[in-house]
């Protein structure tokens, strides 16, 4: 057991900055903001957190392979204004709406990912295109109008009796822990490690890339869609002006946990937690009764500030 | 003009030595050696690109001791380096004046520039271009005009030209030459790199020989012909007597693979040979004589215009489109530049052995990545090649050079395949980690695997390989049989592409 040790020592180093930073943002709130230190605030962020964690693991899996999915946000909408409209206008059942937005997801992804991967475009490019066209895919579907969905989801982010923590929160840690197996138990993960570490090795190696990377864009796009039933649930409506800006909140999440926008580095677990950061803050300076703008310096300087300790610390580690 | 004294630059061996040399104004000197000679090296270190270990240079009749091209220029030591530098989104003007754009106060002269560019443009052969033309437009012969006249415009006193005409037409080279003799007419001592030997007997006034960093000697104009030139280039005394030679492959038996005809764009024009079971075949050559290029389009890696393959079977095929076709059908690739698509270099040495077997996975994608397996794998190979780290969970990159090799093995040898592809698989090493890489290749004729390997070191070449095959110019010119061989042959043939 004594070769275990440095293991150990080692994912400790990985999460002891990141835990002394959520540390540190609750001892500050709860000295600052009143009755932070409270049942209602955990249940508020709890509730908060479980679609930005959902869309935040896609994106980590993607931006560890060396891509980018700027559609994030705006598939979601469209699903969820799938999911509405089947249960909706048309009365289906739960779960064919659920399969419905999960598929669309999971298609949207799949055509922007085998675009970039098979045609060599910056996936950039094509998943600013798709943001745009989800995003019109979600007002067709809706005629541009919320739709109230009303109870039929609303289980989904009531807290379970007793515990403050909902379904929906439930769901959001399987996806986390999944996530975290199928980037270091698979050969999919692996892969795409290697892939965002230097793709033409991979080639060289004899390896494909198109498909595992077609692959992960279409889970990031299932895990949207996942999102989207979740978000709907939370606000008992869809709303086709839905997640506007959160792919720059999930990207901001996967860098605050030590994800590597080149590529090759990152951890589904680590992402969880940088989304946890987030939410503390934006909760923690509403109950400051910061304003709006106010918060997004905040949020900015967070962001930039991890990044900084982060790359600072990578630096006296390679000397 | 430029007077050399004794001139040396070590890397991890000595890669020029002791050289002393003068060219004078108004004359043309060539300088010739095979693969590694330390040519460039030496060409560099004029250039001010890198400093010399030892020794001093005098320009003009003082010290000169460049720091950096820049300072060089300065003094008026130019040089035009084999790889185009072209910017190819900027005009032809801009490209020309790059290094000093006409401008006042930060603002570009576009007028004086454009006339100017035009006066220099037509005495390049390049006067039909209009100087605002954006410079991807240019062919590679054209790129190389530019590349020169860019180089050249300002005043020169010395002028270093390596392999100017690679990439040059004939007309293009007789507009060179022109200017060559032009320059020579202005004073400007010019310091000549090629592999044309008829080329460099035609405009060369004189001829020095490297041979390994030290310098053989040098000769005016007409003093040597082609067959003294080479025997100066391998030292004829140097005949090899087999030693440690290799189990003599039967080749009554099939073969494993034989090329047909194999084309790819530039470089590879109509190879064929065959790959025997337990052989190793040596592919000797210039560098850009076409085996780097044989090699990926063979693997896969860049893609094949023309030719097919034939195994063992009968039947035939079109080359592999991809190095995941080549790995499944049993041929693999060891890559010149392990850094660049050999290794993840922050991944750790399991994972790096790993690689190539991802894709036996039997789920495929979706299939259980067993991290004790791979490591298990790792430790094997580890003592087996004897790679030198502190743990397999160590990235690669912070490995030596000669660990780094050992790991691209072993992760083949992991892999397993028939045909094995090797591109300079010591360059760069150690001597222990040489010896080996050779112990694991003969290991592998034994297994009767067939092995073609590319090296510049024709003396590991001739101690390695059963046969050796010699390409120049992209064609695979002859083929020599083991177990012993003439190496002034070799060199013969390597620059008979050329002629």
């Amino acid at each position: 057991m004594k070769s275990m040790q440095p293991t150990y020592r080692l994912i400790l180093a990985q999460y002891a900055g990141l835990l002394a930073a959520i540390l540190t943002l609750i001892v500050f709130f709860g000295i600052k903001a009143n009755n932070f230190l409270s049942m209602t605030t955990l249940t508020t962020i709890a509730n908060r957190v479980p679609d930005l964690t959902v869309i935040a693991v896609g994106m980590t899996l993607v931006l560890i392979a060396g891509g980018i999915d700027l559609s994030v946000g705006s598939v979601m909408a469209l699903c969820a204004s799938m999911l509405g409209l089947l249960m909706v206008d048309y009365r289906f059942p739960l779960w064919v709406g659920v399969l419905a937005a999960v598929m669309v997801g999971t298609l949207c992804g799949a055509l922007s990912g085998w675009i970039s991967a098979a045609y060599r475009i910056p996936a950039f490019i094509v998943t600013l295109g798709m943001l745009e066209i989800a995003r019109g895919g979600a007002y067709l579907l809706t005629n541009s109008s919320t739709k109230y969905v009303g109870s039929s989801l609303g289980w989904f982010s009531e807290p379970i009796s007793g515990s403050g923590l909902s379904v929906s929160f439930f769901i959001a840690i399987g996806v986390v822990l999944i996530g975290q197996w199928l980037l270091h138990g698979t050969v999919l993960g692996r892969t795409a490690v290697a892939i965002g570490t230097n793709a033409e090795s991979v080639r060289m190696a004899g390896v494909r890339t198109t498909g595992p990377l077609v692959t992960l864009y279409a889970i990031c796009g299932g895990l949207c869609g996942l999102a989207g039933l979740i978000q709907s649930s939370r606000l008992s409506s869809v709303d086709p002006n839905a997640g506007i800006g959160m792919e720059l909140n999930a990207i901001a999440a996967c860098v605050i946990g030590g994800t590597s926008l080149r590529g090759g580095q990152g951890s589904v677990v680590r992402t969880f937690i940088g989304v946890l950061i987030i939410s503390i803050l934006e909760t923690g300076l509403a109950q400051m009764g910061a304003t709006d703008p106010i918060k997004h310096i905040v949020t900015g300087s967070v962001i930039i500030l991890a990044v900084l300790l982060d790359s600072l610390r990578q630096r006296s580690a390679d000397r | 003009m430029l007077v050399l004294d004794a001139l040396t630059k070590d890397f991890a061996s000595r890669a020029v030595d002791r050289v002393s040399l003068a060219f004078h104004a108004g004359q043309v000197h060539a300088l010739l050696g095979a693969n590694g000679a330390g040519k460039s090296t030496l060409c560099k270190m004029i250039a001010g690109m890198i400093q010399p270990t030892h020794g001093t240079m005098q320009l003009a009749g003082s010290e000169f001791s460049p720091k950096s091209k820049r300072q060089a220029q300065r003094s008026g030591v130019q040089i035009v380096q084999q790889e185009l530098n072209v910017l190819p989104t900027l005009s032809l003007a801009e490209n020309l004046f790059f290094s000093q754009l006409p401008s006042r106060l930060g603002i570009l002269k576009r007028r004086a520039m454009r006339e100017h560019a035009h006066q220099i443009l037509s005495e390049f052969g390049l006067g039909k271009l209009s100087p605002d033309a954006q410079a991807s437009r240019l062919g590679v012969g054209q790129q190389q005009m530019l590349e020169i006249a860019a180089n050249t415009w300002q005043q020169t006193q010395v002028l270093i030209l390596d392999e100017p005409t690679a990439a040059l037409s004939a007309a293009e080279s007789e507009i060179l030459f022109e200017k060559i003799h032009q320059w020579k007419q202005d004073g400007v001592a010019i310091l000549y790199i090629s592999h044309r030997l008829t080329e460099v007997q035609a405009i060369a006034d004189k001829i020095s020989i490297l041979k390994d960093g030290k310098l053989q000697g040098t000769w005016s104009r007409g003093k040597l012909n082609h067959r003294d030139i080479v025997a100066h280039m391998t030292n004829q005394a140097n005949q090899t007597d087999q030693t440690d030679q290799t189990d003599q492959t039967d080749q009554t038996d099939p073969p494993l693979m034989i090329v047909h005809q194999l084309q790819a764009p530039r470089r590879v024009h109509g190879v064929s040979f065959e790959l025997h079971p337990g052989e190793i075949l040596g592919l000797a050559g210039l560098v850009g004589s076409g085996r780097t290029e044989l090699l990926r389009a063979l693997f896969g890696a860049d893609r094949a215009t023309g030719g097919r393959l034939e195994f063992p079977t009968g039947q035939f095929r079109p080359p592999f489109a991809s190095p995941n076709q080549a790995v499944r059908n049993g041929v693999v690739m060891i890559s010149e530049d392990r850094k660049a698509d050999g290794l993840l270099l922050s991944e750790s040495v399991a994972s790096n052995i790993q690689l190539p077997a991802l894709d036996l996975a039997k789920f495929g994608l979706w299939s259980l990545y067993r991290t004790n397996d791979a490591r298990k794998a790792a430790q094997g190979y580890r003592d087996q090649l004897g790679i030198r780290c502190d743990s397999i969970d160590q990235p690669v990159g912070t490995l030596s050079g000669g660990n780094q090799q050992k790991v691209v093995l072993a992760k083949w040898l992991h892999r397993d395949g028939q045909i094995f592809l090797l591109d300079e698989p010591t360059r760069g090493i150690d001597i222990a980690a040489r010896e080996s890489v050779y112990l694991v290749i003969r290991d592998l004729a034994r297994q009767r695997k067939a092995i073609l390997v590319v090296s510049s070191d024709l003396e590991e070449l001739t101690q390695l390989c059963n046969r050796i095959g010699v390409m120049s110019n992209g064609r695979w010119l002859e083929t020599f049989d083991g177990p012993s061989y003439d190496p002034q042959r070799i060199v013969q043939a390597m620059f008979a592409g050329y002629a």
